[in-house]
């Protein structure tokens, strides 16, 4: 089985806060084909967001596959309000980059 | 009743980094019905909020104010701005509505009527509305108000619905409200034309960060939208943008945890059944939408308090054995902070940053296993003395130097200070407030005062 990773296969893999208690994953696909082949091949589901982002499965508020915009969303609960002292990104806007690797089966 | 309404959104954050010029004088010279923007946001962090502080400066807030005010006089159409000054808190409201009385001086304008839209909540009336029993139930999973949290809380401000529809219905030109859903302030000169929740709810949603509902990526540029009875359409006004059905429907989603509904005081946007299509190069349609009232109004509440002030410093490790170490060179500079300040907890909180292994992500890096070959430590201490934060900051900071590694070979210190300083920063804050108020009548919590400028 060949593999191709996320990140050449969607648009646009972006974060940002939804709220000051949530941050919000965004990855976008520029055609319905590579959308379907995604959705379709198992490998990026609410399962596999929990492992790499190593949170129980509780912290994730969201896993949607959205048609209408070739886009899968899932929401994460942070661990603290945003902002917070100890805070490592007020916007939430750069917590996506581990979605780049994930490795999505294409056939053979 | 017209069949259609143009609004000009010039920028998703007024102030925050200035408006661009080239495309908002496109979309001025195409005579939208209304200029509208939003200035604020939580994402900028309780900080603002909590010491009542603008996060930008003035002269950009100014610059963006007075691109917006010639503009909507010279057509002669209303200008709206929402959440003033970064927060709305009534400090933001009255700045802005100063600065609208000054530029109207300075450029010598006709007479017309500004509005002001206040919606800072006092905590003597929400503790008051607590004793009497109101439920104030809390967002994405927070427990319900209590007094204590409320204690804890130095600002609120309440985010308002539609209540600029009763200030343009007294005839306002201007209007600054204060905290405000940011779809809002575009909803309601369309719900007041006439025109359906439901499309005047969505012609807000897709307006309200400007260019970032086109593409390609650009921040601060004009878009245009226009409304009629059942569809939104949505242009770019920079030559090199294109608001595309991919822009647009990705954009329903932007910044929400659920890409189907986006929630205003009082109801819904229900997205799930939109319908999205190309109309030229830079427009795309959008129908289908529908609104959802709640059967109990309710309004949002944004509260922070302050947990301390807060000191930093930074240092930067090269050794590769210390790097491989690293842990422990922070255990052995907590353990000297414990020493002498206990445990973190009530008395002080202490955070290391370490960038070039886990600084952006924590606990969620994946990769924090294989550190990059020098490392950035940025030091946090938070106390509620400033000259506390100091001391535990400098005391966690030197003795990265002085760590003990037993097989160490660079024995003159074991980490380079950027220099032997530590910083002051603003003070730590919190939200505490992330909560839903039910009111008896939407206008319950806010002002609207009126006034001639200019003339």
């Amino acid at each position: 089985m060949t593999t191709r990773p996320l990140v050449e296969l969607a648009k646009t893999i972006r974060s940002k806060n939804a709220g000051v208690d949530q941050i919000t994953f965004d990855i976008i696909f520029p055609d319905r084909a590579s959308y379907e082949l995604v959705k379709r091949s198992g490998a990026l589901t609410a399962e596999v967001v929990t492992r790499l982002y190593a949170i129980p499965r509780e912290r994730l508020t969201a896993f949607v596959e959205y048609d209408p915009a070739l886009a899968i969303k899932f929401t994460i609960r942070r661990e603290r309000p945003s902002g917070s002292p100890g805070e490592r990104d007020v916007f939430g806007a750069q917590q996506y980059a581990p979605l780049f690797d994930l490795p999505i089966p294409i056939g053979s | 009743m017209s069949d259609r309404l143009t609004i000009l959104s010039p920028t998703g954050h007024l102030g925050f980094t200035p408006i661009e010029r080239g495309s908002f004088e496109i979309g001025v010279a195409r005579r939208p019905d209304a200029i509208v923007a939003d200035s604020g946001s939580c994402d900028i962090g309780p900080q603002p909020l909590g010491a009542d502080e603008r996060c930008s400066p003035e002269e950009w807030q100014r610059h963006d104010l007075e691109l917006m005010l010639l503009a909507a006089r010279g057509l002669g159409v209303p200008m709206i701005v929402g959440s003033a000054s970064d927060t709305g808190t009534d400090r933001g409201v009255n700045e802005y509505a100063e600065i609208i009385r000054d530029l109207a001086r300075q450029h010598g304008l006709a007479p017309f009527k500004l509005a002001t839209i206040y919606s800072q909540v006092s905590r003597e009336e929400l503790a008051r509305r607590l004793e009497n029993g109101v439920h104030v139930d809390g967002l994405d999973g927070r427990p319900r108000l209590t007094t204590e949290t409320l204690a804890r809380t130095a600002r609120l401000v309440a985010v308002m619905g539609v209540p600029i529809i009763r200030a343009l219905d007294e005839g306002a030109d201007v209007v600054i409200a204060g905290r405000s859903s940011d779809s809002c302030l575009f909803a309601a000169p369309a719900i007041r034309a006439g025109f359906p929740e439901a499309a005047s709810y969505y012609l807000g949603k897709v307006l309200e960060c400007a260019s970032f509902a086109a593409e390609p990526f650009m921040g601060k540029e004009s878009i245009m939208g226009t409304v009629t009875r059942d569809t939104v359409s949505v242009t770019a006004m920079h030559p090199g943008q294109r608001c595309t059905v991919a822009s647009v429907a990705s954009h329903a989603m932007y910044e929400r945890a659920n890409p189907f509904f986006e929630h205003v005081a009082g109801g819904a946007l229900d997205m799930t059944h939109c319908r999205y299509e190309q109309v030229d190069e830079q427009t795309a349609r959008v129908s289908g939408f529908a609104f959802r009232r709640d059967p109990v109004y309710r309004i949002k509440l944004e509260g922070a308090g302050k947990v301390g002030e807060r000191a930093l410093a930074i240092a930067g490790i090269r050794d590769p054995y210390t790097i491989r170490h690293i842990d422990a060179v922070m255990a052995w500079a907590r353990s000297k902070v414990e020493d002498r300040w206990g445990p973190p907890g009530q008395q002080y909180q202490l955070y290391y940053h370490v960038y070039g292994r886990d600084g952006v992500m924590g606990p969620w890096e994946p990769r924090r296993a294989l550190p990059a070959h020098e490392l950035c430590l940025v030091v946090e201490a938070v106390a509620p003395r400033f000259e506390d934060a100091e001391v535990i900051c400098a005391l966690a900071t030197r003795n990265l130097f002085y760590a003990r590694l037993p097989e160490v070979k660079g024995t003159a210190g074991t980490a380079a200070l950027m220099m032997d300083e530590v910083l002051r920063g603003k003070a730590g804050y919190e939200w505490t407030v992330n909560h839903v108020l039910p009111l008896a009548d939407p206008l319950e919590l806010i002002t609207v005062k009126l006034e001639v400028a200019g003339g």
